[in-house]
């Protein structure tokens, strides 16, 4: 497979190791470790929703957490740090579009958490 | 293991990028995914707040309880990852180990839907009775949707395993099931945040509370 693989011309010129770069995936340490920070993130998440004087500033917190374990997920798990940057492109792709289709109905209708 | 990797992760046959459009395809999915779930959120955003009776948000969503399935759901993920290493390895019995684990975690998380909405019913909260139970149950009803089909995709991963059909050239078979499942999960984690913490804190501080 891999000889008639470069025998193609096309694919010989874009071979995933030269145009789109794939790097082998994290072994179970890194899983480990990234499951242990997202449940320390929700941990942390539960504990500032029941602090009261909190309250008024909480919701940005909460977006920053989810931000983070969002990217966490996506880069260890679904692998986007180390596979072709072409399926980040893919995916960030999406959720820019979603991101700007809720800041659009927000803008339009002028309500978020009222 | 790099190489390895790669030979597991190379396209059945030549593509323009190189990349097996496979995998690509999942991608593209998950990204139009994005932009379906985004809608949903959206509009629960748009109508928060605009319930003229209840049950409202603060008064029945439970965080302790979604705090607990989430917690499962992110286990889940983890497990299913280590399911993919086993089989990028050889593997195959850790690997079904790991994949029955994922497949239980996501039925634990389906049955805490399910209470939920059950307790929802009970007090009073229906997709009919308000703005919020409309939007509120379909976000999390196509959300739970989502995962019922993970589920049923892992298992039928783990009896391909168990026929001996799921060797080293189905590896990237189980990296695309992977994909799917880790995208329920972080879709979870923007629904719990947007819905249950961030819903619940605004409506108690709207209500003076």
């Amino acid at each position: 497979m891999t000889q008639h693989h470069a025998e193609t011309p096309l694919a010989a010129a874009h071979t995933p190791s030269e145009r789109w770069r794939e790097k082998a995936h994290p072994g179970t340490a890194t899983y480990a470790k990234a499951a242990v920070s997202l449940i320390f993130l929700t941990g942390v998440e539960v504990v500032i929703f029941y602090i009261d004087p909190l309250r008024s500033v909480v919701i940005p917190l909460f977006f920053m957490l989810s931000i983070i374990k969002f990217a966490l997920v996506a880069m260890f798990y679904m692998h986007l740090r180390y596979d072709a940057r072409l399926f980040s492109w893919f995916f960030v792709g999406g959720i820019l579009l979603a991101t700007s289709v809720i800041c659009g109905l927000i803008a339009l209708f002028k309500t978020i958490f009222v | 293991m790099a190489q390895a990797a790669h030979a597991e992760h190379a396209p059945e046959h030549p593509t323009s990028t190189g990349l097996d459009n496979r995998k690509l395809l999942m991608w593209l999915f998950l990204g139009s995914d994005c932009l379906f779930f985004g809608s949903l959120i959206a509009t629960y955003l748009i109508n928060y707040g605009k319930s003229l009776v209840g049950p409202y948000p603060h008064e029945i969503l439970d965080i302790l309880v979604t705090s607990v399935s989430t917690f499962v759901l992110l286990l889940s993920s983890f497990m299913f990852v280590l399911s993919l290493a086993a089989h990028t390895r050889g593997d195959y019995r850790a690997f079904r180990v790991w994949v029955l684990c994922t497949v239980i975690l996501g039925c634990t998380f389906l049955g805490f839907q399910v209470f939920e909405f059950q307790q929802f019913v009970h007090e009073g909260l229906t997709p009919r009775t308000n703005l919020f139970g409309t939007t509120f149950f379909t976000l999390t009803g196509f959300h739970g949707a989502h995962v019922t089909i993970g589920v049923v995709w892992l298992l039928s991963l783990f009896f391909l395993s168990l026929r001996g059909k799921l060797g080293p050239d189905k590896n990237l078979s189980v990296d695309i099931a992977g994909l799917y499942w880790h995208f329920v999960d972080v879709v979870w984690i923007v629904i719990f945040t947007v819905i249950y913490l961030s819903g619940v804190v605004a409506g108690t501080n709207a209500a003076g509370g």
